[in-house]
């Protein structure tokens, strides 16, 4: 409850802060609009923001299974086999030096403009991160209990499955953390290469025409979105985390 | 079930190219219990870890030969020294890992029993972050006699119990324990004592075998004789290094 009254002051002193600084400069709408403009803006346009955050939401959520369900699939690969580890963890590692961004172009040339290469772009930028994360729990049972389950005579798929898996479920639950908050960036900058619809696209639209405050607005309802989706996941990784 | 086989551990432990311990030569009757002592660090995990077959940080230069000439590898039980219970799992469950590793059916009949005996019976859905450090000790002492292996390892199982709690798990361990190879690492002369048919004092030198009281375990802990034999191999142990 202080942690929430807390970013409530945050935020509010944010906001009073830029109302202030919009009313002793007197800088263009078209420039810098107050919170009170952009609020309006976003009342105004709320059917058209909604349309639009729903594309958006569809995207990152799809991405975020799909992404988390690859990730999960290639991590429990690689923690059952060393060479396969030792032949895709460098050549995942290299994907990393590339800048995903880069490749939106080339994603929605591939894919199309329509939702599947904004799906693409969020499952690439949040494969590794749960990849990583949930490997890096898969092999980090203490020896101690592997070594037990050993001499119980498990076999290697009960072992993954009734020991390793929901050891490294914790550890997952940092990489969907860290996916929830990236996945939204990857549908974004998606819409932002090519779209006829999404936060992405309207933000570009309106910026286009000046409407710097349905720009603000629809920013705004981005930033909302990934902060419950972040909170969703949190709740959920918690729970997946709870001995 | 296969029946207990003697085994035989002859040979030197080295750790980092130094000797750890050895020549030992240690003789584990089969369906005896067989107490190993020694200051802490002379080994005596280690001697546990080789028996077991588990990957050690040194090199053994030796033989662990069964009886009956059969490899030991799925005839053993291991209770090591912290509890490995798996937080996630119930005290139930906990106890029933084995056969779920194995993808067997559990007997859960059994595992209630067994840790109603072992005075869980009003715990078995807690978890085990709910139970306090003796209570998971006997989950973990429940979850190695549902095993039923003929070799059954035990490292320091009782060290966790209070004095009335961990004379109860004893006789139980004992009673079901009875006709299995038993090898039991302790700390404790007075548990040693009690319940070994032989006793083994580990030095980096050897395994010294140490004389047991005539009567048979479980030796009554009040006994002139039994206390005689515990004060001697307290000071025995005072005095080896």
């Amino acid at each position: 409850m202080t942690r929430i009254r807390y970013a409530l002051g945050a935020c509010t002193f944010a906001l009073l802060l830029w109302q202030g600084i919009v009313w002793l400069t007197g800088v263009p709408s078209f420039i810098l609009p107050s919170p009170l403009r952009v609020a309006q803006a976003a009342l105004d346009n709320r059917v058209l923001i909604a349309e639009n955050a729903l594309v958006t939401a569809t995207e990152v959520i799809l991405g975020l299974i799909t992404g988390t369900v690859l990730g999960a699939f290639t991590a429990v690969q690689l923690a059952n086999s060393d060479r396969l580890h030792r032949l895709v963890m460098p050549l995942l590692i290299f994907t990393q030096a590339v800048p995903v961004f880069a490749l939106a172009p080339i994603l929605t040339l591939w894919f199309g403009y329509g939702i599947a290469s904004k799906v693409v772009m969020a499952v690439l930028i949040i494969y590794f991160p749960v990849t990583s994360a949930f490997y890096d729990g898969l092999t980090r049972v203490p020896a101690d209990i592997l070594d037990m389950a050993k001499i119980m005579g498990g076999t290697k798929r009960q072992i993954m499955r009734r020991i390793k898996i929901p050891h490294a479920l914790p550890s997952l639950g940092t990489g969907l953390k860290l996916a929830a908050v990236y996945a939204p960036i990857g549908a974004v900058i998606g819409e932002w290469v090519g779209a006829s619809k999404g936060l992405g696209y309207l933000m570009l639209l309106a910026n286009g025409r000046a409407k710097t405050d349905l720009m603000f607005a629809s920013l705004f309802t981005l930033v909302v979105m990934t902060l419950l989706l972040s909170l969703a996941v949190t709740k959920a990784s918690d729970h997946l985390s709870k001995p | 079930m296969t029946q207990a086989p003697t085994i035989d551990v002859r040979g030197t432990q080295f750790m980092d190219g130094v000797r750890l311990f050895g020549h030992i030569d240690v003789h584990l009757p089969a369906g005896q219990w067989t107490c190993v002592l020694g200051r802490s660090g002379v080994g005596k995990s280690t001697l546990l870890r080789l028996i077991a077959g588990l990957t050690l940080a040194g090199e053994f230069d030796g033989d662990i030969t069964a009886s009956d000439g059969n490899a030991l590898a799925n005839r053993i039980s291991v209770m090591a020294q912290s509890d490995l219970l798996l937080p996630w799992l119930s005290v139930l469950e906990n106890t029933v890992l084995g056969a779920r590793l194995r993808g067997q059916v559990p007997d859960f009949d059994r595992a209630e029993n067994m840790l109603i005996r072992v005075g869980l019976a009003d715990h078995m859905q807690k978890k085990p972050n709910a139970l306090s450090g003796g209570m998971r000790q006997r989950t973990a002492l429940a979850r190695t006699l549902m095993e039923d292996r003929p070799v059954a390892l035990l490292d320091e199982p009782f060290s966790a119990l209070d004095a009335s709690t961990r004379a109860d798990m004893q006789e139980l361990a004992a009673e079901v324990l009875l006709g299995k190879t038993v090898l039991l690492v302790t700390h404790d002369p007075a548990e040693a004592v009690r319940l070994g048919h032989q006793i083994m004092v580990l030095t980096p030198d050897a395994a010294q075998p140490w004389p047991t009281p005539d009567m048979p375990p479980i030796r009554d802990q009040y006994a002139p004789t039994t206390v005689a034999c515990q004060a001697a191999l307290l000071a025995y142990l005072r005095e080896v290094r």
